[in-house]
């Protein structure tokens, strides 16, 4: 990927980049703090940090309506905080609370949110691509034009049921939005060691599927990429795959020694194509906000997160009787 | 000379055929590769060639005739200036018709219900399993437009075992959807149609297919309510025909009643009889958990008499006392339960009065009913075709063990097919499956007879 450039001239409003900026910067700071607690002990199991990627899920939620819907692999705290979920709801589920979404049932992995249309929250790589399918087939097959946002991971991209998925979708004209998000590391695995395709996309079209592959640094160019998408499946025209070039920081999940990539790399990254900074530079030297007002979103944020972190400590346990509710609705 | 054709099978479990139509006539010279008649089976019509040249000498049977046996005679073939009678029958020809180990099982199985599933004096009519399981799902698409069929064949050719025959004609290809063939890739997108709103029935061409999909079916539907804490239930069916059909080899030939039946999430119903066929199958399509339907080839044909009421069904997680007896309780289900009541009624001849239990639905068991049975007969055999280790039966003893220890007077018997892929060649294939006799030297050994 090239340096960063200097942010390009964009008609945004400022309070539009001001959301984005606040978007992303909830989720980083949140998935810092569940670090945190992961290393305190308080949560366990598997926990797959989105930290690197905001600009992917901030971008696309930018663009969607009421109604979309949405779901993704087991890194889906960042999905479940921009679709509107509460993070104390998120948090207290991280910490496996009677607080949390699931009642603590489903832990990191595996959050589900009705209201908001998330549909989680998926363990086995892969297996939320045909499913997304099928809640986009459900908007279809009902004559609404809402969308499904199906994201998946560089790494699920190489699984079969992903194109089962693709011909189905196409076959039928589903309204489904496929996002790759391209991490270029499935687990320990570059995608360079994984397949010798170089760009995931085109894969879809060996089934017709119209797609591009995007800057997901950049907020608004995923932003921009998503109202095509978008606009396309409302229209009738789906399905649409976009793959988004990113980067997480972090490991694969906390226990990730990464030794498959030097600390060099990610430091260049980090300082050269972080989606964050990017739009705070762009809010500094357009003059859409000052650094107070920036600090201002800071302080609010580290509040927001803080109260969450709280909530998922004092949630008390699920009771011993949730063990046997909701085996059978 | 002259040879007599004979009624062909035209699938691995076909008995029986309507010959639809004559495409000759008398005296026509045919030559080998020609198509003489049409045939329709319970599945398909299927096209019937000529082997040899020849002259058509006489149709011995009349286009229109329903329940032609295999191996009938239906035409002579002669040659030029040869008369048509008396022709022999070709040798060769019985040999493959034999394939069907169940064949010889009557077609109406006795059955002596003493469980109220419906009111006495309730009007009856006689139906296939098949006719059983086709209204169901269509009675069910009429009652709710959420209601959907998909799968490979299930529309334009009509089920590839004439499940769904019609239903595309009524209700469009809207809601009976043709899939290609990528079982993970449909039974993962219906489940989400699920949670979108819908109320998705997916049949598996076989269940040995959906071997591709069960990542969907355990870990997409099953668990999926737990996880989410209640939140997102999965209200879908997935049906198909599972087991042993005939002569399939072993990656058609397999029951999975065992493999769901381990997974909490799901519940699993495996009838017998066409009224349970049709009232579990609308009890399933309206539950809002997902079903594992298990249905079997062999038993798609047989005729059993249904209620003739609207809306019947027959609730999941109740079995059935098929017949009463004080003697020794066999429990079974599907077409377990053909070899459980033929050796009842051969059992009763020898003074031996058995009690046979149709669990119908395997999850959850109607492990009441079951206990029930063995307090009073002191006495149990399980009847299964799936493999031995960890079987349903399995389960059953475990359970009775632990709550109905004292009332046994002989360790249990587990009957299951043996312990081998199943094999291809007609005498193995016997072997490998469970029969009617083995029931009956089982339970004259927990009889102690």
């Amino acid at each position: 990927m090239a340096a960063r450039k200097t942010p390009e001239k964009s008609n945004i409003s400022a309070d539009e980049l001001l959301k984005y900026y606040r978007d992303m910067l909830l989720i980083r700071r949140f998935e810092e703090k569940a670090g945190q607690l992961y290393g305190m002990g308080l949560i366990g199991g598997f926990c797959h940090l989105y930290i690197g990627q905001e600009a992917v899920v901030v971008g696309i939620e930018a663009a969607a309506k009421d109604g979309d819907k949405r779901i993704t692999s087991y890194r889906d705290h960042g999905h479940m905080l921009v679709c509107g979920m509460d993070p104390k709801g998120v948090m207290a589920e991280l910490t496996g609370r009677a607080g949390g979404y699931s009642r603590g049932k489903g832990g990191s992995m595996h959050m589900f949110s009705r209201e908001k249309h998330f549909y989680g929250g998926h363990g086995i790589v892969g297996a939320q691509v045909p499913l997304g399918t099928g809640l986009a087939f459900s908007d279809k097959y009902k004559g609404n034009d809402n969308v499904t946002f199906a994201y998946f991971g560089d790494g699920a991209a190489n699984q079969g049921q992903v194109y089962e998925s693709y011909n189905m979708a196409e076959l039928w004209n589903l309204p489904v939005v496929y996002v790759i998000e391209n991490n270029q590391y499935a687990m320990g695995t570059s995608t360079k060691r994984a397949t010798k395709s170089p760009n995931l996309w085109e894969r879809g079209a060996a089934y017709g599927i119209k797609g591009e592959m995007v800057d997901g640094m950049d907020v608004l160019a995923v932003k921009a990429a998503a109202e095509k998408a978008i606009a396309a499946c409302r229209a009738g025209d789906g399905p649409y795959i976009l793959e988004m070039m990113t980067y997480r920081y972090r490991g694969h999940s906390m226990s990730d020694p990464a030794k498959y990539r030097t600390r060099e790399e990610v430091e260049k990254m980090r300082s050269e194509r972080d989606a964050i900074e990017r739009v705070r530079e762009m809010l500094l030297t357009g003059g859409l906000a000052s650094d107070e007002d920036l600090k201002a979103i800071d302080k609010d944020i580290k509040s927001i997160v803080n109260e969450a972190a709280e909530f998922s400590k004092d949630s008390p346990e699920p009771a011993l009787s949730e063990l046997w509710t909701d085996i059978y609705a | 000379m002259a040879t007599q054709i004979l009624m062909p099978a035209l699938s691995p479990t076909m008995e029986e055929g309507t010959l639809a139509k004559w495409l000759v006539k008398e005296g026509d010279v045919v030559k080998s590769g020609q198509i003489l008649a049409e045939i329709e089976t319970d599945k398909a019509t299927m096209e019937f060639e000529a082997v040899d040249e020849g002259i058509v000498g006489k149709l011995l049977v009349a286009a229109g005739t329903e329940g032609v046996k295999v191996n009938t005679p239906i035409a002579v073939m002669v040659e030029e200036g040869e008369s048509a009678e008396a022709a022999p029958a070709p040798k060769a020809a019985a040999a493959p018709v034999a394939a069907a180990p169940v064949a010889a099982a009557a077609p109406v199985a006795p059955v002596v219900s003493t469980t109220p599933d419906w009111p006495e004096g309730t009007p009856m009519k006689s139906m296939t399993v098949r006719e059983a399981l086709r209204e169901a799902m269509a009675e069910e698409m009429r009652g709710n437009p959420n209601v959907f069929l998909m799968g490979e064949e299930v529309g334009e050719y009509q089920g590839a075992y004439k499940i769904s025959q019609g239903l595309l004609d009524e209700f469009g290809a809207r809601r009976v959807i043709d899939t290609p063939i990528t079982e993970i890739g449909f039974a993962g997108l219906a489940v989400g149609a699920a949670w979108g709103g819908l109320n998705p029935i997916v049949e598996f061409m076989t269940f040995n297919f959906a071997m591709q999909a069960i990542d969907h079916i355990i870990n997409s539907a099953a668990k999926t309510n737990y996880m989410s804490g209640g939140q997102l239930p999965c209200p879908i069916v997935f049906r198909g025909p599972n087991g042993a059909a005939a002569r399939v080899g072993a990656q058609h030939s397999q029951c999975y009643a065992a493999w769901y039946a381990h997974i909490p999430g799901l519940k699993v119903v495996m009838p017998y009889s066409a009224a349970d066929a049709k009232g579990l199958l609308k009890a399933a399509i309206r539950d809002q958990n997902p079903v594992v339907f298990l249905e079997n080839e062999i038993l798609y044909g047989r005729t059993f008499e249904v209620p003739d009421v609207a809306d019947f069904t027959i609730p999941i997680g109740k079995a059935r006392v098929a017949r009463a007896g004080r003697d020794v309780t066999i429990v079974s289900f599907g077409i377990g339960m053909t070899y459980a009541l033929a050796a009842a009624e051969a059992l009763a001849k020898d003074g031996i009065e058995a009690e046979v239990i149709d669990l119908r639905t395997i999850r959850p068991m109607d492990t009441a009913a079951i206990l029930a049975s063995v307090r009073k007969t002191n006495r149990l055999v399980t009847v299964e075709e799936g493999f031995p280790q960890s079987s349903v039966g399995n389960y059953i003893t475990s359970v009775v063990m632990e709550q109905a220890f004292d009332d046994l007077d002989a360790p249990v018997i587990n009957l299951t097919g043996k312990d081998v892929p199943m094999p291809y060649a007609a005498n193995l294939e016997k072997l490998a499956l469970v029969t009617t006799d083995e029931v009956i030297a089982a339970v004259k050994k927990v009889t102690y007879r």
